[in-house]
């Protein structure tokens, strides 16, 4: 199944641009990554598209320019500052733990260093521990961009998943196949 | 900077939900309207922020419209916590910001539930003296609906909106409904399901409940905007604090500002609208010598007789797909046992849930797995849910009550609202036999129950009725039949709280229908005259 440009779009209905959630990431002072030392967004989004191959399911083709698209307006104001502190973090564990940073690791190692992280485990919160950020800001943000699309939505039997503005025809409809 | 109180006003509004945005909006423009809300002023461009924070599991569901902390501080005591916090929201619009929006007519007994039902006091004004407010009501609401309800009181006039036709979730109710002789009909709808008054039609977010970010879902900001619109003045961040009065009239309305400040709102009239906590709380810390016990509280009554719905629902599994949560309201019911109600059990409600189960979205956010590990997980929790739920009624009782709690102080520093909630024997007899009733129709669908929330396990539906009771004796009721204050010339109440007794269908249309009505009486009395439809 093939994320399109309208499933980018989609998912920008339901999350909307800058800002995302949260207040904002208020804890920039407070971790291993400045201002200054925060990734650029072209790392960023490579990072997130790496991320996404493994959170993703399988049978999804179009991962790369859904991703890029969703993050041109996620990246914007606090939230993207978010965003790019905890892939900046994520990259530091990587270094660590596997000696290079996400987009430089395998499938199998990103996915290995995810849980090593505990971002499997993690109740996301924008303000928590590194794996309740690298919840909210990474894995969290990436599912709910997909889920609340149309293509992530038919992937698991919804069209119009919750979030996704997809008109009052389909919830009339019986299932397809029927 | 907030703006200094406006001179020379006719009317002081007290809250910006669906009553007092909806009698602003009457009055404006004829008269020097002021409105104070003690919330701030939403955005609409921040919808989705709320909306993704509404689906997202680290937030709250009182995170959404900023409820919560010291401002909103409560007590809970009584027989059953209440979670005051978890429905309300304080601002433009108010609580419709956050509301699902069910906007049905109260039937014709429950006007006269000591006379037809043997429990309870009868209202002091009839349906009839109602119904043209009522199709006023659903005008200014834009109400999608049918007449199609057989247990409906009668009405006249079309809704302004066609209903939402029913869902693949209903069909898979109705032939067991059919076989077990229950009708199924549709709900009217404050949400639009054609571009109504400026506003979309419903596009399918499904967030509904707590936050519509296409504004199809009326909420009270409208008439609020509106009433902006047509000269009246609407002030945010400005929770009244006391009320100064004389024995017979109030003189102004003291609020406080987000600098610091109190400011004096002086009117001729004011209209009190901040639902059915807040507003007995205000009378009650307006105390004085004249009114000891709180302001127009001589009958004792000011913050008895708390009454919400109860809810009782039943769901499962179903070896079929359901298509559930495709959007977030409901497109079925049945009033079919409403009007069996009598003593020994209360009028009650069923509805036929299009969004049973979980929303695949959110359990993505929760869960534990990713990648395809995750797919099979929600493949595997979603799409075979069926459930129904339903409202019933509560008595007004003496202990059920809401009062101040001294020992606890909000952001200004006054006594929090104490929620006492009891909901007696009646009630709760009522739940057992909706869930029988729910049981029976959920089997013959073929539905594998796996939950019940029944007598023990019920909660509130976030309607506080009952607190400033309507009533014809001032010794036992707070406001008249034209929901002025008994006590006091210049004083109004729009709310549930006037409800004597609160039936078992969602409250937002008589509110709004009161409101209509208590718009009239009050230029009535500001231009000296006797308002022309009530008597």
């Amino acid at each position: 199944m093939e994320l399109t440009r309208r499933d980018a779009i989609a998912a920008l209905a339901a999350v909307g641009g800058a800002g995302g959630a949260a207040v904002g990431y208020r804890r920039l002072g407070d971790t291993d990554a400045s201002e200054s030392t925060l990734p650029d967004d072209g790392h960023v989004r490579e990072t997130m598209v790496a991320v996404a191959e493994v959170v993703y399911p399988s049978e999804l083709s179009g991962t790369e320019q859904f991703v890029h698209r969703v993050l041109d307006s996620r990246l914007e104001g606090a939230h993207g500052d978010g965003i790019r502190a905890a892939v900046a973090e994520l990259d530091e564990q990587g270094r660590t733990w596997h000696d290079g940073a996400v987009v430089e690791l395998s499938p199998a190692t990103r996915e290995q260093l995810l849980r090593e992280t505990g971002a499997d485990t993690a109740e996301e919160d924008p303000d928590g521990s590194i794996a309740e950020r690298v919840r909210y800001f990474v894995v969290n943000e990436l599912l709910l961009a997909l889920y609340s699309s149309p293509t992530g939505g038919r992937v698991v039997g919804i069209e119009n998943p919750q979030g996704h503005p997809g008109g009052t025809e389909s919830y009339q409809q019986g299932p397809p196949n029927r | 900077m907030t703006e200094p109180p406006v001179e020379n006003a006719d009317v002081c509004i007290v809250g910006a939900g669906p009553a007092g945005g909806l009698i602003a909006d009457r009055l404006a423009g004829e008269y020097e309207v002021v409105v104070l809300e003690a919330g701030p002023r939403f955005d609409p461009e921040e919808r989705l922020r709320r909306q993704e924070m509404a689906i997202r599991p680290h937030f709250d569901r009182p995170d959404v419209w900023g409820v919560g902390g010291e401002r909103d501080a409560y007590s809970a005591s009584g027989e059953r916590f209440y979670p005051l916090n978890h429905a309300r929201v304080k601002g433009i619009g108010g609580s419709t910001l956050h509301w699902q929006g069910m906007v049905m007519r109260l039937h014709t007994d429950d006007f006269r539930s000591g006379s037809t039902r043997g429990v309870g006091p009868d209202w002091p004004i009839s349906y009839e003296d109602l119904r043209p407010y009522y199709a006023e009501a659903e005008r200014e609401l834009g109400v999608s609906g049918a007449d199609d309800n057989p247990f409906a009181p009668p009405r006249e006039e079309p809704f302004p909106n066609p209903a939402f036709p029913p869902s693949y979730s209903d069909s898979l109710f109705a032939e067991a409904c059919e076989s077990l002789g229950i009708a199924m009909h549709s709900v009217p709808n404050a949400r639009n399901s054609e571009p109504y008054d400026g506003r979309s039609a419903c596009v399918g977010y499904g967030t509904c409940q707590p936050v519509c970010p296409s504004g199809a879902k009326y909420d009270a900001s409208v008439h609020t905007d509106s009433a902006e619109t047509r000269g009246a003045t609407v002030v945010d961040r400005a929770p009244v604090q006391y009320l100064e009065h004389g024995p017979d009239r109030i003189e102004a309305a003291r609020y406080a500002t987000p600098e610091g400040e109190q400011y004096r709102q002086e009117a001729d009239a004011f209209v009190l609208a901040c639902g059915g906590v807040e507003t007995p709380r205000l009378l009650l810390l307006s105390e004085s010598a004249d009114y000891p016990d709180g302001l127009a509280n001589s009958s004792g009554a000011v913050g008895k007789y708390f009454m919400d719905h109860l809810f009782a629902g039943a769901g499962g599994i179903l070896d079929q797909r359901t298509r559930q949560n495709h959007v977030g309201f409901l497109t079925s019911e049945s009033h079919q046992f409403y009007d069996e109600a009598d003593a020994h059990t209360g009028p009650f409600k069923l509805e036929f849930f299009n969004y049973a189960g979980p929303s695949p979205v959110e359990l993505a956010l929760s869960g534990e797995q990713w990648g395809d590990e995750l797919v099979s997980e929600l493949r595997s929790a979603y799409g075979n849910s069926l459930a129904m739920g339903g409202l019933v009624e509560q008595l007004p009782r003496e202990d059920s009550y809401i009062a101040l709690d001294e020992s606890v102080t909000d952001d200004h520093g006054n006594p929090v609202p104490e929620i006492n909630w009891s909901v007696g024997e009646r009630a709760l007899r009522t739940i057992e036999r909706a869930n029988e009733i729910q049981h029976r129709i959920l089997e013959r669908v073929g539905v594998d129950i796996e939950w019940t929330v029944g007598p023990e396990s019920t909660g509130p539906a976030y309607h506080h009725m009952g607190t400033t009771r309507m009533g014809t004796d001032p010794t036992e009721s707070v406001v008249d039949p034209t929901l002025q204050t008994h006590d006091l010339d210049n004083c109004w109440i729009a709310s549930s709280s006037v409800y004597p007794t609160g039936g078992a269908v969602n409250p937002t249309l008589t509110i709004a229908a009161l409101a209509v009505r208590t718009a009239e009486a009050v230029a009535a009395a500001l231009s000296g005259s006797r308002p022309e439809r009530i008597v």
